[in-house]
């Protein structure tokens, strides 16, 4: 008998209006269809008293009404989601390609990786771009997208202090993370390069540039090309 | 149409409302107001549907003239207003005649105070919601907070809702908690028995890092459990109290980033989260350790105090 993720999900209250659940603590790519799927089915099939979904690595957050669900309940309602989970069709993954001018100003942080790895400025470049990541979901702040997995050789943990303005369209790596900054924020990640297009755009019909699921390649750029899309 | 014309916008001033569920998984936290009790109080003696768009001001106010009058309201905390060298009263509707200024000051009381307009503040939705989200400079008015000059559109009056005052004895059991009461956080067995008891014992100050993201609290440090080793990024809910390494706590407020990689020992109850909008910098809080049942019962109790 084909087990359900019902089997091995856990649940755990995170307030007295959230639950979460987990699939796994650890970042797979199984864990991370099984959040793609019970997102897609809730969104399908909304649960009335549900106000809002928090997806994480392989885990998700569901933010209810506590006037109308408490968490057994909703425990009890999602279960039976999950044991159909398995029959919830997934797209076919889009291709998206992210331009990156690589270094200097874009990329403060990553002479520094490169040298922490043995590596020259170009390898470490090389070594970015020639992985395919996965945008296991979307969070932190609108059109930021979690990409996964950075080539171990690339690892590096985050900044000891954080920076309190990292530039719109950064491009950054985190343990064996990577990502865009599409807003001005603070952030932690090690900065390697910058991206000219934007991540979030509240008059386009999708807004972020990237959806949960989709592949990532980052191709490399020069800086007059930087300019010209910039200015495109 | 009604206009206001900002004359001083005051420290920090936004448009905010009920704020914008249901896009968590774009990463859109809900924003919205970080006192809705005293916006959703502030609609109703307007006349107001209780989510309707309002000013939310920041520890100092602003100056407001109202060319065409308007029917007003102010809630929250106590900002010293004055409309034409006369004292007004919070908490009770307000009829201002045409070419009238509100002016406010430095607040004496809590952080927020909401001037509520019958017709509501009219701007351009983003995702189904006026509220101002700073971060990603999207809602309100242009993404920002108010400018000298600036003229902000009232909405027509709907149907003329009758405007619903509250009790005295509502008000004061509404009012703003220093001890804030919590549910146990998902990690919160990331922490040993005496970080528990330091948590729960301790005295926090609100730091000059409090704004609608969250609330840098100091205190004496927090420690985790040795080996306790690093947590996959996973969804944070509104009020959760994280604990980055050094120990110092982060209260996760309106505009909160919608995933976070931090521990959490404790989650503030969803009936004490307008009291976190009123809290200060340099303000003393402490912490409580509530039952889920509790938490659940003080939130109803506080919706029936709020619908009378």
């Amino acid at each position: 008998m084909p087990t359900s993720a019902a089997d091995f999900a856990q649940f755990k209250p995170a307030s007295d209006q959230s639950l979460l659940i987990y699939f796994t603590h650890q970042v797979t790519l199984d864990s991370h269809q099984h959040v793609t799927k019970l997102l897609r089915l809730l969104g399908s099939e909304p649960i009335t008293g549900i106000r809002n979904l928090h997806p994480g690595y392989g885990s998700l957050l569901v933010v209810f009404d506590g006037r109308k669900l408490g968490h057994d309940e909703l425990e009890a309602i999602l279960r039976a989601y999950l044991d159909r989970l398995e029959d919830v069709p997934l797209p076919q993954p889009r291709q998206m390609e992210i331009p990156v001018c690589y270094g200097e100003e874009y990329g403060p942080d990553l002479h520094e990786v490169a040298e922490m790895h043995g590596l020259t400025d170009a390898q470490a470049v090389e070594l970015h771009a020639s992985a395919t990541y996965v945008v296991y979901f979307l969070g932190f702040v609108p059109g930021f997208a979690y990409l996964g997995e950075l080539p171990q050789s690339l690892a590096t943990p985050r900044l000891p202090r954080p920076r309190p303005r990292v530039p719109r369209g950064s491009v950054g790596i985190a343990g064996r993370q990577t990502g865009v900054y599409p807003f001005p924020t603070p952030g932690g990640w090690r900065l390697l390069g910058r991206t000219p297009i934007a991540m979030f755009r509240p008059d386009r019909g999708d807004m972020s540039f990237l959806s949960i699921g989709d592949r990532v390649r980052f191709i490399p750029i020069s800086r007059q090309q930087f300019a010209e899309m910039e200015n495109a | 149409m009604s206009v206001i014309h900002v004359q001083a916008p005051g420290l920090f001033t936004t448009v905010q409302d009920l704020g914008r569920g249901g896009y968590g998984p774009m990463g859109v936290s809900a924003s919205g107001a970080a006192d809705p009790v005293s916006l959703r109080i502030g609609n109703r003696l307007v006349g107001n549907d209780e989510g309707a768009a309002a000013l939310e001001m920041t520890l100092l106010g602003g100056s407001f003239l109202f060319p065409q009058g308007a029917v007003v309201a102010l809630t929250g905390s106590d900002f010293g207003a004055i409309l034409d060298g006369s004292i007004i009263e919070c908490w009770k509707s307000l009829e201002i005649r045409p070419g009238q200024t509100l002016s406010l000051g430095p607040t004496r009381s809590g952080a927020r105070c909401y001037l509520c307009v019958r017709g509501g503040i009219e701007v351009r939705l983003f995702l189904g919601s006026a509220s101002t989200h700073i971060l990603s400079g999207l809602g309100g008015l242009d993404g920002r907070s108010l400018r000298k000059g600036d003229v902000l559109n009232i909405g027509q009056a709907e149907t003329s809702l009758p405007n619903a005052a509250l009790s005295a004895q509502a008000l004061w059991r509404l009012a703003p908690r220093k001890i804030l009461r919590v549910t146990p956080g998902p990690q919160c067995d990331w922490f040993p028995e005496s970080s528990q008891h330091l948590f729960y014992s301790g005295t926090y100050h609100v730091t000059e890092e409090a704004n609608r993201m969250g609330l840098r609290l100091e205190g004496d440090p927090i420690p985790t459990r040795s080996g306790a080793g690093e947590m996959t990024t996973e969804g944070v809910s509104l009020g959760a109290i994280q604990i980055p390494e050094g120990g110092q706590l982060i209260v996760l407020f309106v505009e909160q980033q919608t995933t976070g990689g931090y521990p959490k020992i404790a989650n503030v109850i969803s009936a004490d989260m307008a009291s976190v909008g009123q809290l200060r910098p340099r303000d003393e809080i402490r912490f409580e350790k509530v039952s889920w049942e509790m938490a659940r019962s003080l939130l109803r109790e506080m919706e029936d105090l709020i619908s009378g």
